[in-house]
């Protein structure tokens, strides 16, 4: 039984450990946000290029391009500017982040899809929709 | 073999003794602040996403966005994210004059955003195109109305802590005040490019 008590102190050591190299959170280096910056100015001026020129003739290409590289461009923040990684706070903001992302999601999606079904079957028809019936 | 289970059952443990970052937790606190926040612009992105077409036969964004100026005000919002990064580190080298010139370059940066939009708000209302003309128009005002809101207010706190830290220099509270801001600052520019995607770019495209 006494013999049991040294192996459960080492059990908590590497916890103690832990909690010390996770402190360099919020720290950037001028070459990370640089590098976080000349990706922005790229994945800015790409979206905006895209749709002042009207160089594809997709609207709808377009718009899936705009919305993704807009996500691209959120992640690029997030990891250079807001310096989110794995181990700031012992894994905390990143859970928070995954939660927030989670809760995010299901509103967006949740009321787009709700309302969308409330307008085909509810709303006054349109002129087009006029047009489309079988 | 009955002593020691005396001697063991005498000191319990039953909870694991850790030491108490208090400056880390303000900033794991102000990180689910923000992460609140997110929730609040989620919901005005989702009513916009919902009423965003219905122009109630009034104007459409194409009719109204002028692109060149949300590119210059995007390009203002990301100038002032860079320059805050910058803040932050002669900060860290503890450079106190070069900390306040980014920051009031930041500042600067954050005015002149703030009066493009107010400018492109007087514009639309000024042409009849105000939040009660269409249900479209009054969630693109609440939901940029918003960030703007969030933006004048990020520039009361940088001038606030610009004084602080002029008063009381780079002690640890002002520290833990720039890294929050910066965070706060950061965040703003991550919602920026939602708005500018979603609000602007999806709604001139049609």
């Amino acid at each position: 039984m006494s013999s049991q008590h040294p192996g459960h102190e080492s059990a908590f050591e590497p916890h103690h450990a832990h909690s010390h190299p996770g402190d360099a959170a919020g720290h950037g280096s001028f070459k990370s946000y640089m590098t976080g910056f000349i990706l922005s100015v790229i994945l800015t001026a790409i979206p905006f290029w895209l749709v002042m020129s009207g160089v594809l003739d997709s609207k709808l290409l377009t718009a899936v391009l705009v919305m993704g590289i807009g996500v691209v461009q959120i992640v690029v923040h997030v990891i250079y500017f807001l310096h989110m990684n794995a181990r700031s706070e012992g894994g905390w903001t990143l859970m928070a982040l995954i939660f927030t992302i989670i809760i995010v999601g299901i509103a967006l999606a949740g009321s787009l899809w709700v309302m969308h079904h409330l307008n085909t079957n509810m709303m006054p028809m349109t002129h087009e929709m006029m047009k489309n019936m079988p | 073999m009955s002593q020691t289970q005396v001697q063991e059952t005498e000191k319990p443990q039953f909870y694991l003794k850790e030491e108490h970052h208090p400056e880390h937790s303000t900033m794991l606190g102000f990180w689910l602040y923000l992460m609140s926040d997110c929730l609040i612009f989620a919901v005005l992105f989702a009513t916009h996403g919902v009423v965003g077409r219905n122009y109630a036969a009034g104007p459409a964004p194409a009719d109204l966005f002028d692109l060149n100026l949300i590119a210059i005000n995007t390009a203002m919002l990301l100038f002032s994210s860079i320059t805050y990064g910058f803040a932050m580190l002669q900060m860290e080298r503890n450079a106190k004059m070069e900390t306040l010139f980014w920051l009031g370059v930041t500042g600067v940066f954050g005015a002149i955003f703030l009066t493009l939009e107010l400018y492109e708000f007087y514009h639309l209302i000024h042409e009849g195109a105000g939040p009660t003309r269409s249900a479209f128009l009054s969630s693109f005002f609440t939901l940029v109305g918003t960030h703007g809101l969030h933006v004048t207010f990020g520039i009361i706190w940088l001038i606030t802590l610009m004084v602080q830290v002029s008063k009381h220099g780079l002690n640890p509270e002002n520290r833990r005040r720039l890294m929050c801001l910066s965070m706060f600052w950061h965040f703003l520019d991550v919602i920026w490019i939602g708005v500018f995607s979603f609000v602007y770019l999806l709604g001139v495209l049609g």
